[in-house]
């Protein structure tokens, strides 16, 4: 199998914050990779080296056997991969089927389009994406207003645009109840198996982390320190040690 | 080489002043988040009432620094009565009308100046005991000039001892940094922030009265200062005492060479080193990026739906009674209809800019003036017409929307448009040096329309079809791909770049769409009025066209057309019944914004909202 995504020795530091060291890992289409640390691990600094949005201080990120390390994230998107973000972001002041739109019209370089009106414009494969994420029905309701469970399906609609090889979901489900948090995830986890789509993805949320992943990874200081099934990772003494006491590698939160 | 040494120090003296000013708006800026357009007129207010003080004390020394210093400390009291009055209630209201309302204070002291001291200017008295010169390399050299020059860095070091020296200065310099912070503090902030505003007041007060020996006190003073004080605050970075200080010295001494060397152009080289200084460091010399934007309050930025039908009918049978409006109204109606036509247009662009595009311009008249310059030069020069002048007019605003807006859209929020307005005033200041081209003060006259427009009526039907299709191709616009992808990279920028699209590119274009559109109305504003003047892109028509788009609303796309509508025929009848018309104006401006904070269209919003309980 080879790689979608293939990172070696991705380094960044914030003055002398040393955010990451020398992280390296490999992923393969339809796999579920989770990053799991403690906060300040580094795992938002890594996500955001591989889409582009912060430039590492060294290593590399490869895409489908491609250099794409320090290319800006509309070029890294071009390139088939989509991302989630902590906070979500999406476009406030339009329609959920509206947003996902927007991404589809990007993705078909129609942006520039002077003589159609875009909201009839992808509107049909717009409306098929959030079919799949469960939210068709509320296609023409303002995303600003929208519960925060709900943005977070219109997040992953609007990832999946671009017909993604990669998606890159940081904390895709921080401020769920638990039940939606396992929903959200049964339905990444069965889009990327459908669609071959490589996920890496951050979480708190250990049933999550240990019902969904196919591997997982740990991160501490900026240092991978983990990596293997659940169950190894899970019987790691290192790992342990992070999250003794925490009781949060058994499922009761944290 | 002689010369350049006493250019060079008269340069450094000059410098002193303005940092002095633009110290002081940076300090009020750093700690309430307030661009204090006022601090221009505390400038001014401290050169006349120096220049009182000075006529009334006894001549000598002590009446003359006596009078320096009263001069700021009033002008501190007034900045007193400022915060006390006005600014304590719109601490939390959006930026923009924060900047309006404190525009309207320099409506009210522009007009209260004229009031007190007449229109003439005054010319005050030398400084007793530097009456002379001192001879510089062969070079005469006024000893006034060489105590300003160390004026400015003592200034800054006293300025410097207090921040870091007193427990008062931590507190600014910790409320610069995180408000929320001071106030966990248990810090009495309403204290702290009357305080703050009181010293950037001083500061202002004493810039312009330490002018008083070296030229004229004009009602001018206040526009003048404050744009460079904008361009000192943008090049030296927000917030940076020392980057101010730097600024003021590169600008100080810009002026004072470009004035020898290249009178002419001044100014363009003024923005010419603005301009590499933004590219090099787009937060100014020592400033820093600054963090996020805390949400304004109110709610999320509502949908841009379809046209409810009502609006159109509505639309139809308002436009079909303007067409017939010449069968029923006189002249002078038609007159006006014409000018709310023309206005309306140029508040549709603005509003495109704004609304869907997120960026504010507080100088948007420089498009519009500049369409009616190249119309205007069109004919005079050329001797070509209406038909190439209009075709002109909005190339040439959408030629210098992309080249001012490339470096705008580099910046957000206040930093934008306190550039959007320097470049607006480096264009008026063109307008008005380049006697040859542009006529100066006395603008450029007998632009007349083709034949057939030019009776009242073929004009305003001209206009109007004009101005109604540029304002329906706006809106076509914005319902474009193009429109929306503008509107979404302001609504989330980080957005917007991970799913492809280029953000400042858009921006970038949006900007020159908007300046097109201002250049086009600015166009057909020159042949309705048959000439053409620097007031075309002063900073009051910039204002009027925010505040057209204010008052009607941001939010909704009819808003610019009726804040157009109600704007003109406020103006007009202000005129006609008031010398101070300004002043007024700049009361009704104040009272507006404290009254609604949000905005006549938020607070219809929020009405509509509690009346029928929850969403609309
Ligand atoms: N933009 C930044 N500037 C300075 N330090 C940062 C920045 N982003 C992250 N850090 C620091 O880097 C470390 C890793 O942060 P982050 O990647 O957000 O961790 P995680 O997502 O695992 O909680 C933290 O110590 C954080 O304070
Ligand atoms: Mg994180």
């Amino acid at each position: 199998m080879s790689a979608v995504l293939a990172v070696d020795g991705l380094r960044k530091s914030f003055g002398g914050v040393h955010a990451v060291q020398g992280v390296q890992f490999a992923l393969g289409a339809g796999e579920m990779l989770a990053l799991i640390g403690p906060n300040g691990a580094g795992k938002s600094t890594c996500f955001n080296m591989l889409n582009g949005q912060i430039r590492p201080d060294g290593g590399t990120v490869m895409l489908d056997g491609r250099d794409i390390t320090g290319m800006k994230p509309r070029d890294v998107w071009r390139l088939g991969v989509g991302r989630t973000f902590q906070i979500t972001a999406t476009f406030a002041s339009f329609t959920v089927a509206e947003n996902v739109q927007l991404a589809l019209s990007s993705y078909h370089r129609r942006l520039t389009t002077l003589w159609r009106r875009a909201s009839s414009l992808d509107r049909d494969e717009a409306l098929a994406l959030l079919r799949q994420v469960g939210m068709a029905d509320q296609a023409d309701r303002q995303t600003g207003i929208l519960a925060y469970g709900d943005l977070k399906r219109v997040e992953l609609a609007i990832a999946l645009a671009n017909r993604p090889r990669l998606l890159l979901m940081d904390e895709p489900t921080a401020g769920m109840a638990p039940q939606e948090r396992v929903g959200l995830m049964a339905l990444t986890a069965r889009l990327a198996r459908e669609q071959g789509i490589a996920v890496l993805f951050t979480e708190h949320d250990m049933d999550v982390v240990f019902g969904h992943a196919d591997r997982v990874m740990v991160l501490e200081r900026g240092r991978k320190i983990a990596e293997g099934t659940p169950e190894a990772v899970r019987s790691d003494e290192r790992v342990q040690a992070i999250y003794l006491g925490s009781g949060a590698m058994y499922g009761e939160g944290h | 080489m002689d010369i350049v040494v006493v250019q060079f120090l008269t340069g450094l003296a000059s410098a002193s002043s303005l940092f002095l000013v633009a110290s002081g708006l940076s300090i009020i800026f750093g700690v309430s988040r307030i661009v204090n357009f006022a601090h221009g007129s505390f400038y001014m207010l401290g050169a006349y009432l120096a220049w009182t003080l000075v006529e009334r004390l006894p001549y000598g020394p002590l009446g003359f620094w006596g009078g320096i210093v009263g001069a700021a400390a009033i002008v501190a009291l007034l900045g007193l009565v400022m915060e006390f009055v006005l600014l304590r209630r719109i601490y939390r209201a959006p930026e923009l009308f924060q900047l309006l309302a404190t525009f309207g204070v320099v409506l009210i002291v522009q007009d209260a100046t004229l009031w007190l001291w007449g229109p003439q200017d005054l010319l005050g008295p030398r400084a007793p005991g530097l009456r002379g010169a001192v001879t510089i390399l062969g070079q005469r050299f006024p000893q006034y000039d060489l105590l300003l020059i160390f004026i400015g860095p003592v200034v800054l070091a006293l300025l410097w001892l207090l921040f870091t020296r007193t427990r008062w200065g931590t507190l600014v310099r910790a409320a610069t940094q995180d408000r929320e912070m001071v106030g966990a503090l248990g810090v009495d902030q309403k204290l702290l922030f009357t305080t703050v505003f009181m010293l950037g007041s001083f500061l202002a007060g004493l810039g312009g009265a330490l002018q008083l020996p070296r030229e004229s006190v004009n009602l001018q003073m206040d526009l003048t200062i404050i744009t460079d004080a904008f361009v000192v605050v943008v090049v030296g970075g927000m917030g940076s005492l020392g980057g101010a200080f730097l600024a003021a010295l590169l600008i100080g001494v810009l002026h004072a060479f470009g004035i020898v060397v290249f009178p002419k152009i001044t100014l363009v080289l003024i923005f010419l080193v603005m301009a590499v200084v933004l590219v090099l460091r787009p937060y100014g010399l020592m400033g820093r990026k600054p963090g996020p934007v805390a949400a304004t309050v109110g709610l999320v930025t509502p949908l841009i739906g379809p046209t409810p039908r009502a609006l159109v009918w509505l639309g139809l049978v308002a436009g079909a009674l303007l067409v017939l409006a010449p069968l029923f109204v006189g002249d002078y109606t038609l007159t006006i209809l014409s000018e709310m036509a023309i206005l309306a247009l140029f508040a549709a662009s603005l509003h495109f800019m704004m609304g869907p595009g997120g960026m504010a311009s507080f100088g948007h008249a420089a498009y519009f003036g500049l369409g009616a310059y190249a119309a205007a030069l069109l004919m005079r020069q050329l001797g070509l017409g209406m038909p190439l002048g209009l075709i002109a007019a909005p190339l040439a605003g959408a030629a210098f929307g992309l080249l001012f807006g490339w470096f705008c859209v580099r910046l957000s929020g206040v930093y934008l448009a306190m550039l959007t307005l320097a470049f607006a005033q480096i264009c008026w200041s063109v307008a008005f040096q380049w006697v040859e081209l542009t006529g100066g003060d006395n603008g450029l006259l007998n632009i007349l329309p083709s034949g057939w427009a030019q009776t009242r009526q073929g004009f305003y039907w001209l206009a109007l079809v004009l101005s109604i299709a540029g304002i329906l191709l706006l809106r076509w616009l914005i319902r474009t791909p193009f429109g929306h992808a503008l509107r979404a990279a302001r609504d989330n920028p980080l957005r917007a770049e991970a799913v492809g699209m280029a953000v400042g590119r858009l921006q970038w274009a949006g900007f020159a769409v908007a300046a097109s559109f201002a250049g086009f109305a600015g166009g057909l504003y020159a042949y309705f009025k048959g000439s053409v003047f620097p007031t075309f892109i002063s900073i009051p028509r910039s204002v009027d066209a925010l505040l057209m788009v204010l008052l009607g609303g941001v939010d909704t796309l009819a808003g610019p057309i009726v804040g157009a509508v109600v704007y003109t025929g406020l103006h007009e009848q202000l005129m006609s019944l008031t010398d101070y018309w300004r002043a007024i104006l700049g009361l009704i401006i104040v009272v507006l914004v404290v009254a609604f904070p949000q905005g006549l269209a938020g607070q219809a919003r929020d009405w509509w909202l509690a009346r029928n309980g929850g969403r609309a």
